[in-house]
C-alpha cells in the first residue's frame, strides 16, 4: 500500500501585501519595544525643545504646544497603544471564546440564550459599547483596556460560535461522540485544534479595532490621561494647533493608520491562507 | 429467521422543518436486525434510509416511534443508561475524508473508543490499537501517522478500526464504499464480511448500490419515500421483486437488469403510498408494501 502524498501543504506563495504588512508591523513593534532606547528625549518632559517646533533633525516629528519631543511621545505611545491592543484582545477573545464554544456544546437552551444575548451585543459597534463601560466605570487606562476587552467579547464569541458550529457537524466529530467522548474533551481534543488557527487571524483582525478604539476613547478623554503620550491622547491635545503645528496631529495619526493598516493586511492574507475553499481537503 | 433480534425500530417517524416546510423523512417504518445478520437498506437519495441509520445509533432522534437494543426501548431509558446501550451501537461513515480529524493521529482517533469504554492507560491502549490496525489490513506502525497520509481506502479501514474499538455488536454502516473505488470497495466489502464472522457482528447497511447490497446482505429493506416499500432475504428480492420501486432499482443494475434482451425500459408508475397501507407476506419473510384498495 502506497501512501499518498497529494495533500502535502505546499508551500504558499508569499504575496507583495503581507510582507509590507510584516515588515511594518515589525518596525512598529520593534519601535515600541525599544522606545526607551530609541526616544532621544523623555517624552514627559516639557520644554525639550521650543514650543510647537516644526520638525528638525533635533525633533523628527517636531514639538507640541509645551515643548516635548513628538518623536519620543509617538515611541512611547506605541507602548500603550500595542499594550492596550494586545490585552484587550487576548482577554477579549478568551471570554468570546469560551462563550461561543459552550454556545456550540452546550446544549439547545444554552445555545438559543447565549446567541440572542450575543446578537443583541454585536448588533451595537464596539466603540459605543466600550464608551458606554467607560462612562460607567470612569476614564483611565486600565478602565479603558477593560471596556474595549468587553466591547471585543461579542464579536469573538460570534466568531467562535460560527467556527465551532461548522466543525460540530462534520461526520469526524459525529463518530468522536459515537465512541462516548463528552463534550469537554470533544472540545478540547477535536474542535480546538481545528478552528484554533482561524481564532488567531481574528485575533489580528480584531486587534487593530481595539487600537482604533483605545485611540478614539483616548481622544475622547475617557482613556490613557494626559501627559501620558498615547497616540489618542497626542492628537487630542494637539487638535488646538491644526493650523499653527499640524505635524502634532499628523504623525500620531499616521501612527494609528499604519498600525491599523499592517496589521489588518496580515490578518487578511492570514485569513485567505485558513479559508478552507481555498484549502485542498485534507 | 427466526434469530433473536438485537436492533429494532417501531414505526419510527421523523419530519424535518425546512424554511417553513415539513419535510417526512421517515413515515413510519418498522425493521428489525437480527443478531448476526447483514441487513441491507436500499433506496434513491431522500428516501430516508441515512435519516433511519443515524437513529439507530442515537445520532439523531426520532419524532415519534422506538428504537430498541436487545428488546429495551431506549425512549425509557435516563440519558446516561441510553449512552452505555448506544455505545453497542457504532457507525461507519460514507465519506472516509471528514469522517477523520485532520489534526489528531489515527492511533488516538481510534484509542479514543477505548479510553471512553473504561481503559485509562495510554499504552495499554496503544497496543490494542496497533492490534486493531494490523486486524484491518494496515500496519502497527502507522498508529502515530495523521489522516492525511493515507488514501481513501487506507482510511476507511482506519474508519472501521475505530468503529470496532468500544466493541460493538452493532455497526451501522452508512454507504460505507460508495465514496471508493470499484476496486476498493471488493477489499473493504470483504474485510467487512470478515470482521463480522470473527466478533459476531450485525450489520445495518445502508447503500443506494443494489449490487453492494447484493453481495454483501443476508436481507434487504427497500426504502421509498421514508417508507419500507419491500423487505425480504436478499435472494428472494432480487430473483422476485414484488414492489414496482424494486423491480426499477434492479432495472438499473445491467447485471440483475432485465434489459439485455434490449427492450427499452418501460416507464412505471410508482403507487402512492398513504399511512394505512400495510406489508403483505407474499413469501416466506418476504413482505411488500401494498396499497389499500387496489
Amino acid at each position: 500500500m502506497t501512501v499518498l502524498s497529494q495533500t502535502v501543504p505546499r508551500r504558499p506563495r508569499v504575496s507583495p501585501t503581507v510582507l509590507l504588512g510584516l515588515g511594518l508591523a515589525t518596525i512598529i513593534v520593534l519601535a515600541s519595544l525599544l522606545a526607551p532606547m530609541l526616544a532621544p528625549f523623555d517624552p514627559l518632559r516639557m520644554a525639550a525643545g521650543p514650543r510647537l517646533a516644526a520638525p528638525s533633525l533635533a525633533h523628527l516629528f517636531g514639538t507640541d504646544e509645551f515643548g516635548r519631543d513628538l518623536f519620543s511621545r509617538v515611541l512611547a505611545g506605541g507602548r500603550l497603544s500595542l499594550g492596550i491592543g494586545i490585552s484587550a484582545v487576548v482577554s477579549g477573545l478568551l471570554v468570546g471564546g469560551v462563550v461561543g464554544l459552550a454556545a456550540a456544546f452546550g446544549g439547545r437552551l444554552t445555545e438559543a440564550v447565549l446567541l440572542r444575548v450575543i446578537d443583541v451585543l454585536y448588533s451595537f459597534p464596539d466603540t459605543l459599547i466600550a464608551l458606554a463601560l467607560v462612562a460607567f466605570l470612569g476614564p483611565g487606562i486600565e478602565n479603558a483596556t477593560l471596556a474595549i476587552a468587553i466591547s471585543l467579547v461579542p464579536f469573538y464569541a460570534r466568531v467562535t460560535y460560527g467556527l465551532a458550529a461548522a466543525e460540530r457537524s462534520k461526520p469526524y466529530i459525529e463518530a468522536a461522540r459515537l465512541a462516548g467522548i463528552r463534550s469537554g474533551r470533544l472540545v478540547r481534543v477535536h474542535v480546538m485544534p481545528n478552528i484554533g488557527q482561524s481564532l488567531v487571524v481574528m485575533a489580528t483582525l480584531g486587534f487593530s479595532s481595539a487600537i482604533l478604539s483605545a485611540a478614539g476613547l483616548s481622544f475622547l478623554g475617557l482613556g490613557v490621561q494626559p501627559p501620558s503620550p498615547e497616540w489618542g491622547a497626542i492628537l487630542a491635545s494637539g487638535r488646538n494647533y491644526i493650523t499653527k503645528a499640524p505635524w502634532i496631529l499628523i504623525f500620531p495619526g499616521l501612527a494609528i493608520c499604519l498600525t491599523v493598516l499592517s496589521f489588518n493586511l496580515i490578518g487578511d492574507s492570514l485569513r485567505d491562507l485558513a479559508d478552507p475553499r481555498r484549502k485542498a481537503r485534507s | 429467521m427466526n434469530r433473536p433480534h438485537c436492533l429494532a425500530v417501531e414505526n419510527l417517524r421523523k419530519s424535518f422543518h425546512s424554511g417553513g416546510r415539513v419535510v417526512r423523512a421517515l413515515n413510519g417504518v418498522s425493521l428489525q436486525l437480527h443478531q448476526g445478520e447483514t441487513l441491507g437498506v436500499i433506496g434513491e437519495s431522500g428516501s430516508g434510509k441515512s435519516t433511519l441509520g443515524r437513529i439507530a445509533v442515537g445520532l439523531d432522534t426520532a419524532s415519534a416511534g422506538s428504537v430498541m437494543i436487545d428488546g429495551e426501548r431506549l425512549e425509557a431509558l435516563t440519558p446516561a443508561l441510553r449512552r452505555q446501550r448506544l455505545r453497542t451501537c457504532q457507525m461507519i461513515f460514507q465519506d472516509p475524508y471528514s469522517s477523520l480529524n485532520p489534526r489528531l493521529t489515527i492511533g488516538r482517533q481510534i484509542g479514543e473508543g477505548l479510553l471512553s469504554a473504561g481503559m485509562s492507560d495510554w499504552r495499554a491502549i496503544r497496543q490494542v490499537v496497533e492490534d486493531l490496525l494490523e486486524r484491518v489490513g494496515l500496519k502497527r506502525e502507522m498508529h502515530d501517522r495523521y489522516p492525511h497520509e493515507f488514501s481513501g481506502g487506507q482510511r476507511q479501514r482506519i474508519a472501521i478500526a475505530r468503529a470496532l474499538a468500544p466493541g460493538p455488536r452493532i455497526v451501522v454502516a452508512d454507504e460505507p464504499v460508495s465514496a471508493l473505488d470499484v476496486s476498493i470497495q471488493a477489499q473493504i466489502l470483504d474485510l467487512m464480511a470478515e470482521l463480522q464472522a470473527e466478533k459476531q457482528l450485525s450489520y445495518l447497511f445502508i447503500s443506494h448500490d443494489m449490487a453492494v447490497i447484493a453481495r454483501l446482505c443476508d436481507r434487504i429493506a427497500v426504502m421509498h419515500r421514508g417508507r419500507l416499500v419491500e423487505t425480504g432475504p436478499a435472494r428472494s428480492v432480487i430473483e422476485a421483486p414484488a414492489h414496482p420501486y424494486t423491480r426499477m432499482l434492479l432495472d438499473a443494475v445491467p447485471r440483475f437488469g432485465r434489459r439485455r434482451s434490449g427492450a427499452r425500459p418501460v416507464s412505471v408508475t410508482l403507487p402512492q403510498h398513504g399511512d394505512d397501507d400495510v406489508l403483505v407476506t407474499i413469501a416466506d419473510g418476504h413482505q411488500v408494501l401494498r396499497s389499500n384498495g387496489s
